[in-house]
């Protein structure tokens, strides 16, 4: 099991690098003059001898793979490096933002896990059967909607229609719930979609009918029986749906004019501000790679079937896949 | 529980019909259905797929699919309508008074649930028992059923367990309240014939001991010949005949059960079988086979007539009488965990006399489709040699091995999986042509014509899609697919396990006709050795990777040397149903 997950962490190091050097690659080939961008958007009387210091002192007169080097070896002491713009180190950026985000993807994450998995349950449990098809309707909505529009709506009717939860900032708990909701939408109608769909698969297992047959009543037969083995291959995604959430963030801190890691994106993005970006993107890498590490140790607690192999480690992810597509 | 005079039958359905609503309109499952069965009586519903008689079993626990509609009819039991019950009335019918017993043990447990809590939950269900009495009935439930160790096996997982173990389970489950039914829906379909006895006799035991009732569905004759005080006959939502086993089975007087009865493999495997071939018209055999001057579908000139072989002459492995030797075969799995190897397949040696049948014969894990797949080169050998036609092809590799391939074709067990669902009937068997670049468009589908009429299938088939055919029609669509590159060898794994008896004999009689009109050779895997003694010219028994015994199919089933043979002839269900051959 140790060496296991020794293995993993030795893959994980290798995604980071991978990620890291991708994002490298695909800035500096971007269109712009970082060193322009550091004089100031307005500065147009800059010289070209002022360019070229500016460029001095941040390492970027010197060759791409040089300065690929030069960040790597600094990543490998710790040092994410500053920000362009404003100077300030990277990692004291990043750090700042993650509370606040932290405040909305968590409620976001709990409100779609129940809302979706709720739904997914209240669609399959009932015997009514336009309910259940209404109900099965809604998801592909959540998906479609886009988040912007949606945290609008919200505004206008929970901040100005009926004020009970402000419009905008992070004071206290109020400021949490609109944000989490506009969040929650399209990750909860994942779960929904995902999991209404597993549900209904299980349902017609013939150990569902064992079960019925054993004299349970529908509660039983869907939350002993039914719900733990179709979660299993939602639990898959769980990765996906994290890397949804970061991602949804951007929208929504935007809107809500929230401080957090989608706005310190948003604006390093705008900026080219290619440090900070590269540091957003390290840590989303960790975030994503953390998530699946923690599914895959968590799956076999779950699923008896599946189980951990000491010795092949590709046979783990087919196994998992297996088991999620089964 | 209600008190019941002995009299009183624990069962009562009258007049039954249920309706399936489907896009094409109402199908009647069941038209009308009356029977009783009493108190400790053993009653077996006979009949064919589509025949109604699970939908009968279903409808009594009211567990119908949900596309189905009970139209009219009762089921009494215990003095309460089971059809108009609530569903509070049901839950507390159903794993308390009534047992059922489903069809196939490996998808019918919860696969995350520990068996004992999947045993017990029936007494908490019903408040029988609180969670550690409960556990502790399980364990005693789990050893009534049969299963050994059954402490050990209470904490274990589903996927842990044999599907006879699997079987035991179900059982258990099905006993553990003390019901005074049990409905055992082809209980032992899935199972190996030497675990279906077993299971069978345990549940005959259970049954006795607490005089419990049973109603067993099955396909199988042989196993209500045996298992049943009364047999009940069903054909397309109908009770066709009813009485004994001597009587049904003596005396049939339905024409269905006549029919049903000779095509029963299991019924006639001590006999000898008459067929009658219908052999293929020369003429289509010549204009199809035959490799006329400028036919782009003939690689070579047959060497031999069809029938220019003699069983005497099966022993020589000369390629004149021999057209596949597989010498020393072995195959070697590795282990997980570092455990060393397992010999799937152990020094086994056979060979496929041409013109003829050789069947290797054996129980799930022997290691039969494994030595399929090492004589047909579809797997690699860890040691050993395969002979074709005389050539050795254990290396073949790239073009040798296309070509090989060429003249070896395989039908699979499973007709509704081994036919692509997205394409037509003429694309799935012009596709082996495709794939060796034979013939234009027009000879290519001129040949899917004529393969469709050599399978006796009408050429309408042609542009439709495998699921508008029957399980029987895809399987003669395998055989024509096969059949398109005009092979020497024909793979037959487990060609006619997963169709009805009626359908089985139909096919294997299409075989038997190929082969003697075209002298074919035929290398047969199955579990049934009732089926192998109506195809097979030699046999082969398997067990746990080793080739047990060989010899011709009379002297092996009259005169059995292993002792594993013998168990496996014993369990053959119907051997001792008192058939008289109508007709």
């Amino acid at each position: 099991m140790s060496r296991y997950i020794a293995l993993r962490l030795l893959q994980a190091i290798g995604v980071l690098w991978a990620a890291y050097t991708v994002s490298f690659l695909v800035l500096y080939a971007l269109p712009g003059d970082p060193a322009r961008l550091l004089a100031g958007p307005d500065a147009t009387d800059v010289t070209a001898a002022q360019l070229d210091t500016l460029r001095a002192q941040f390492g970027l007169d010197k060759p791409l793979v040089v300065q690929y080097i030069e960040h790597l070896g600094a990543l490998l002491r710790g040092d994410l490096g500053t920000s362009l713009p404003t100077g300030r180190p990277v990692a004291e950026l990043i750090g700042e933002a993650i509370p606040s985000t932290l405040q909305i993807a968590a409620l976001g994450l709990l409100l779609a896990v129940l809302v979706g998995g709720g739904l997914a349950l209240a669609a399959t449990f009932t015997r009514h059967r336009g309910l259940g098809q209404l109900l099965l309707a809604l998801p592909p909505i959540g998906v479609a909607v886009p988040g912007f529009w949606f945290a609008l709506l919200l505004i206008q009717w929970f901040s100005f229609g009926i004020p009970l939860f402000p419009a905008v900032g992070n004071q206290g708990f109020a400021s949490v719930v609109l944000p989490a909701i506009t969040l929650a939408l399209p990750t909860g109608a994942t779960i929904a979609q995902l999991l209404s769909k597993s549900l209904v698969t299980t349902l017609r297992e013939p150990y569902i009918d064992t079960a019925w047959a054993k004299g349970a009543g529908p509660g039983r037969v869907h939350l002993r029986h039914a719900l733990r083995n179709a979660a299993l291959p939602a639990l898959t995604v769980t990765g996906l749906i994290v890397g949804q959430l970061l991602s949804g963030t951007v929208v929504t801190e935007t809107v809500f004019s929230r401080p957090g890691l989608g706005r310190v994106t948003a604006t390093a993005v705008a900026q080219q501000d290619i440090p900070v970006v590269q540091g957003i993107v390290l840590f989303a890498a960790a975030v994503f790679v953390v998530t699946n590490l923690l599914v895959d140790l968590v799956y076999p607690l779950l699923d008896p079937r599946i189980v951990i192999r000491k010795r092949r480690l590709p046979r783990v992810r087919v196994a998992a896949t297996a088991g999620a597509s089964r | 529980m209600t008190p019941q005079t002995p009299q009183e039958p624990v069962l009562v359905i009258e007049d039954l019909a249920v309706q399936y609503r489907t896009p094409t309109g109402v199908v009647d499952a069941v038209r009308t259905v009356s029977l009783r069965i009493e108190r400790g009586e053993k009653v077996a519903i006979v009949g064919e797929s589509g025949s109604g008689k699970s939908t009968t079993a279903h409808a009594v626990v009211q567990l119908l699919a949900p596309a189905a509609r009970i139209a009219r009819g009762s089921i009494r039991f215990g003095g309460i309508d089971l059809v108009h019950a609530s569903r509070g009335e049901l839950r507390a019918i159903r794993g308390r008074r009534i047992g059922l017993v489903p069809q196939d043990p490996t998808v019918s447990l919860n696969p995350v649930t520990r068996i004992g809590t999947q045993v017990a939950e029936v007494l908490v269900i019903h408040g029988l028992a609180d969670r550690r009495t409960a556990a502790a009935a399980a364990v005693e439930a789990l050893r009534r059923a049969g299963l050994p160790d059954p402490e050990l096996h209470a904490r274990q997982f589903p996927h842990e367990l044999s599907g006879g173990m699997r079987q035991r389970v179900l059982i258990a489950i099905a006993i553990i309240a003390g019901p005074e039914l049990i409905i055992a829906d082809e209980p032992t379909s899935a199972l190996d014939v030497t675990i279906q006895r077993q299971i069978l006799d345990h549940i005959d035991e259970l049954a006795a001991e607490t005089g419990t009732s049973v109603l067993l569905i099955t396909h199988d004759l042989g196993i209500a010949a045996d298992r049943a005080d009364r047999i009940i006959v069903m054909n397309q939502g109908v009770i066709v005949e009813e009485g004994t086993p001597a009587e049904v089975l003596g005396a049939p007087k339905h024409p269905y059960t006549q029919a049903l009865i000779r095509a029963a493999p299991s019924l006639n495997a001590l006999g000898d079988v008459e067929r009658v071939l219908d052999r293929l018209p020369k003429e289509t055999r010549v204009r199809v086979f035959g490799g006329r001057a400028g036919d782009p579908f003939t690689v070579r000139d047959r060497s031999k007539g069809p029938l220019a072989t003699d069983p005497s002459g099966a022993t020589d492995e000369s390629p004149a009488r021999t057209v596949l030797v597989a010498e020393n075969l072995v195959k070697d799995f590795a282990l997980p965990h570092g455990g060393g190897v397992a010999h799937a397949v152990a020094n086994v040696s056979f060979a496929v006399p041409r013109g003829q049948t050789f069947a290797l014969v054996g129980e799930s894990g022997s290691g039969k489709t494994t030595t399929a797949r090492l004589a047909l080169r579809l797997d690699d050998v860890t040691s050993g040699r395969v002979l074709f036609d005389g050539r050795d092809v254990t290396d073949a590799r790239g073009r040798e091995l296309r070509d090989l391939r060429r003249r070896i074709q395989v039908v699979h067990q499973n007709p509704y999986a081994s036919l692509n669902p997205r394409l037509s009937i003429r694309a799935i068997i012009s596709d082996p042509l495709v794939a060796y670049g034979l013939g234009d468009r027009t000879e290519r589908r001129t040949r899917a014509a004529e393969l469709v009429d050599v399978v006796a299938l009408p050429s309408s088939v042609l542009d439709r899609r495998p699921a508008e055919l029957s399980g029987g029609q895809r399987q003669r669509v395998a055989i024509a697919r096969a059949l398109a590159l005009n092979p020497e060898l024909l793979v037959l794994d487990e060609p006619v396990s997963a169709l009805d008896v009626s359908i089985q004999a139909q096919i294997l009689g299409l075989l038997a006709s190929l082969q003697d009109s075209l002298g074919l050779s035929y290398l047969f895997i199955s579990h049934d050795l009732a089926v192998v003694r109506q195809i097979a010219h030699r046999v082969g028994v398997m067990r746990l990777g080793e080739l047990v015994e060989v010899g011709d199919v009379g002297t092996v089933f009259a005169d059995p040397q292993h002792e594993y043979t013998r168990a496996l002839l014993d369990a053959i269900p119907g051997a001792g149903a008192p058939v008289v051959q109508p007709g």
